[in-house]
């Protein structure tokens, strides 16, 4: 383990507070101390970091891995995490195979140990092959190593079902990630219902489609007391219940994807098939709801919603294109484009980019105080690129932001202490 | 970068009629207006497009269309291939791009595409080689600008004064590509009051924003019009919860000699086709003196050769 220094960089860390210039020491795979160095520390390493900023690495909520085989996929993804400033990984239940036994949740986690250049969290999944039927053995999962559970994108359309579900998980304290949506009003729709649609001719997903799924939810979290997070709102009318349901005390949480926040269904006119999503990308005054939500903390986390697809799967007409975008390879330079926006500062970016996910899935990343994991990257905010589909990391290309102009270049970034990436070695 | 216009102003694809500048609709119609003379003539033949291939690429069923098409290319000279789709490659699991491919390397020169999905149309012209034109022959419920065109034609030939005309579009304008394109080019030409009727069902979201009055019932969205285009009522539509009956949509939205007479004198009727008698249109009205539905039929081919000259014929000389 390799005693670094970090050195003059701009510090972030809301949970303790600080936002400095300071030096950060870095022992045994922790953050030994902030500011001054502790007795008899010697470096073996010092990173200059004088100009650029030094954030607790980005804990991705959502990300798939793509097609392959496993190993191979978990080191690419981890790469183009590692080069995008995110320490962490946490994958969905809905890979192939499916994360609903201990084994394949170990699977995962030994590939990653061998393979992975960034920390990967499974999240298990709620029922068994996500069939929406039968609960999976939810303890074992969590003794394994998921945090918390989650059905994917596949509903749960038994309310009976979804209720035992909720009561067994919180026997275990866990929290169940829900994503909102009523199946059959959405059946068949690949884009926002609304004037770009009928333009278009392409079917449509009401924003009611997402209300009445958070509406049976929410009644089912009255009912169980169980933790929800609901995962990636797309429509302003979600955004209100969410909010009030805080305000009432429910125990909700509520993430949206990156994506959203930036890009409308006008984005899509042309077919532009990278902006195929699920949820789909919605008008501007749902984006500008979504928006509302990040600042006032009603969506707590911002994520990429990563799912990296191969070329064919965006080379086809519109409806008959796999939805999804690539994401960790633009996921920190949203963020740093939400704060030129001036809707977040650089707080609010590592709040909903790192803590917020950390807290979500009690995991200690996403702080940099004495003892923290030293989980980082360092930054520099002001260099520009035109995202290139050539030069992402990810097995995905798939990025609705190619030929757009990010912010951001991660410089260095240290998983457990140690560099997993560095851009004048990794990138030459 | 606009698709389906190059940069001075020629067509290189017909893709949808939304963007299309009215100078270049109105060129399209004056070129099919000289082109039908052509078709009533004995020896229907004009070498315009002698040596050129096109290839009729349906992935879904038609008859008007595709002959209509075949027609055209083959009264311009050109050499038409069929590609039935039932017996084709894409049915072992070949993608698009791969059907497009292998066919550009048969040195096709155009492309007239029908399929299913929205968009498939510029996804052809997105991919196709720069020499290549690709028509739109209709694309899932998105456009049909070819069939738009001969009906603005249709219009034109029998009321010229297109800026004083109320057009009343009737049925599902929820599936329709015809219905879209048909808003695009009536007001591209400054058609002033264009109005839907059907069932809440059978409208898309937000349609007003495409420029139209919406009415749900029919007899109003008739009062003083001067065109109305029945659309076919697909029989499907009823499995999918948008309709009772075909008894009850032809009670309420059934074009018949009595609701007819809520237009004007001289208003004309038109279908796309085919038409299903008794669901959408009476036979009365069907074949009535008003109907100019077979017209539209004949009108197809000069359009069709109209657009097939403009797109191909500009690029006569290019070297391959």
């Amino acid at each position: 383990m390799t005693r670094t220094r970090i050195r003059g960089g701009r510090l972030i860390d809301p949970a303790q507070g600080r936002d400095d210039e300071l030096d950060l020491y870095l022992d045994a795979g922790r953050v030994a101390a902030v500011g001054r160095a502790p007795r008899g520390f010697r470096a073996e390493r010092e990173i200059d970091a004088r100009g650029h900023l030094v954030l607790p690495g980005l804990i991705e909520l959502s990300a798939h891995l793509g097609s392959g085989n496993p190993a191979d996929a978990l080191r690419r993804e981890t790469f183009a995490a590692a080069a995008g400033g995110i320490t962490t990984l946490c994958t969905p239940p809905d890979l192939d195979p499916c994360i609903d036994t201990p084994a394949a949740a170990e699977l995962i986690h030994l590939h990653a140990a061998r393979h992975g250049r960034a920390h990967v969290v499974t999240l298990g999944a709620l029922t068994r092959g996500l069939d929406g039927e039968h609960l999976t053995e939810m303890g074992a999962l969590r003794e394994t190593g998921c945090p918390a559970l989650s059905n994917g994108r596949r509903p749960v359309p038994n309310s009976l079902i979804l209720r035992r579900a909720l009561e067994y998980a919180s026997s275990h304290n866990l929290t169940v990630l829900l994503h909102p949506q009523d199946p059959g009003l959405s059946e068949g729709g690949c884009v926002h219902e609304g004037e770009v649609a009928t333009r278009l001719g392409l079917p449509g997903i009401p924003p009611a489609a997402e209300v009445i799924g958070i509406t049976r939810d929410l009644a089912l979290i009255e009912l169980t007391g169980a933790r929800v997070h609901f995962c990636r709102l797309s429509a302003a009318a979600a955004v209100d219940q969410v909010r009030r349901a805080r305000e009432r005390g429910l125990p909700v949480t509520a993430d949206v994807a990156a994506h959203n926040l930036l890009l409308t269904d006008r984005d899509i006119d042309g077919f532009d098939t990278s902006c195929h999503l699920v949820p789909p990308l919605r008008g501007e005054a749902d984006r500008q709801a979504l928006r509302a939500g990040v600042a006032d903390g009603t969506l707590g986390i911002v994520c990429a919603d990563h799912r990296p697809l191969g070329g064919d799967a965006k080379r086809a007409p519109f409806g008959a294109t796999v939805p999804g975008a690539s994401g960790l390879d633009t996921l920190l330079g949203l963020g740093l484009t939400l704060v030129g926006q001036g809707l977040l500062d650089l707080t609010g970016l590592v709040e909903r980019f790192s803590l917020g996910p950390a807290r979500l899935l009690g995991l200690s990343g996403g702080r940099l105080g004495p003892g923290a994991p030293a989980d980082l990257c360092v930054v520099d905010p002001d260099f520009r690129r035109v995202l290139q589909a050539r030069d992402m990391r990810s097995g995905g290309h798939n990025s609705p932001f190619v030929g757009r102009e990010l912010p951001g270049r991660v410089g260095h970034t240290l998983v457990g202490g140690e560099p997993v990436w560095d851009a004048d070695g990794d990138d030459a | 970068m606009d698709l389906q216009v190059d940069e001075s102003g020629r067509l290189r694809h017909l893709l949808t009629i939304e963007g299309l500048a009215p100078d270049l609709i109105t060129a399209i119609l004056d070129t099919a207006g000289s082109f039908t003379s052509v078709t009533e003539r004995s020896v229907k033949k004009v070498p315009l497009l002698r040596g050129k291939t096109v290839v009729n690429l349906f992935f879904e069923p038609s008859t008007r269309t595709r002959m209509t098409f075949e027609l055209a290319a083959k009264r311009l000279s050109a050499d038409v291939l069929n590609l039935d789709i039932e017996h084709s490659s894409t049915r072992k699991g070949e993608t698009l791009l791969d059907t497009l491919r292998n066919l550009e390397a048969m040195q096709v020169d155009m492309f007239v595409v029908r399929h299913s999905q929205s968009g498939a149309a510029h996804f052809f012209a997105q991919h196709a080689a720069p020499h290549v034109s690709v028509l739109n022959a209709g694309d899932g419920y998105h456009a049909h600008p070819t069939q738009a065109l001969l009906d603005v034609f249709t219009i034109r030939t029998r009321r010229p004064d297109l800026e004083n005309l109320v057009v009343t579009i009737v049925g599902d304008i929820l599936h329709s590509r015809v219905a879209r394109s048909q808003i695009h080019a009536l007001r591209a030409l400054g058609v002033p009051e264009i109005r839907v009727a059907a069932p809440a069902t059978l409208l898309p979201r937000n349609v007003e924003e495409m420029g139209v009055q919406v009415y749900h019932r029919l007899e109003p969205a008739l009062q003083g019009a001067d065109v109305i285009i029945a659309l076919r009522l697909q029989r499907e539509r009823m499995r999918g919860a948008h309709l009772p009956s075909e008894a009850e949509y032809f009670r309420y939205y059934g074009l018949t000699p009595e609701r007819l007479g809520k237009a004007r004198d001289d208003a004309i009727v038109m279908h796309p086709g085919p038409i299903n008698r008794g669901v959408e249109i009476a036979s009365e009205v069907a074949d009535g003196p008003r109907s100019v539905i077979l017209q539209q039929v004949t009108n197809g081919i000069a359009v069709r050769m109209a657009v097939m000259a403009m797109t191909l014929g500009s690029r006569g000389g290019e070297p391959r």
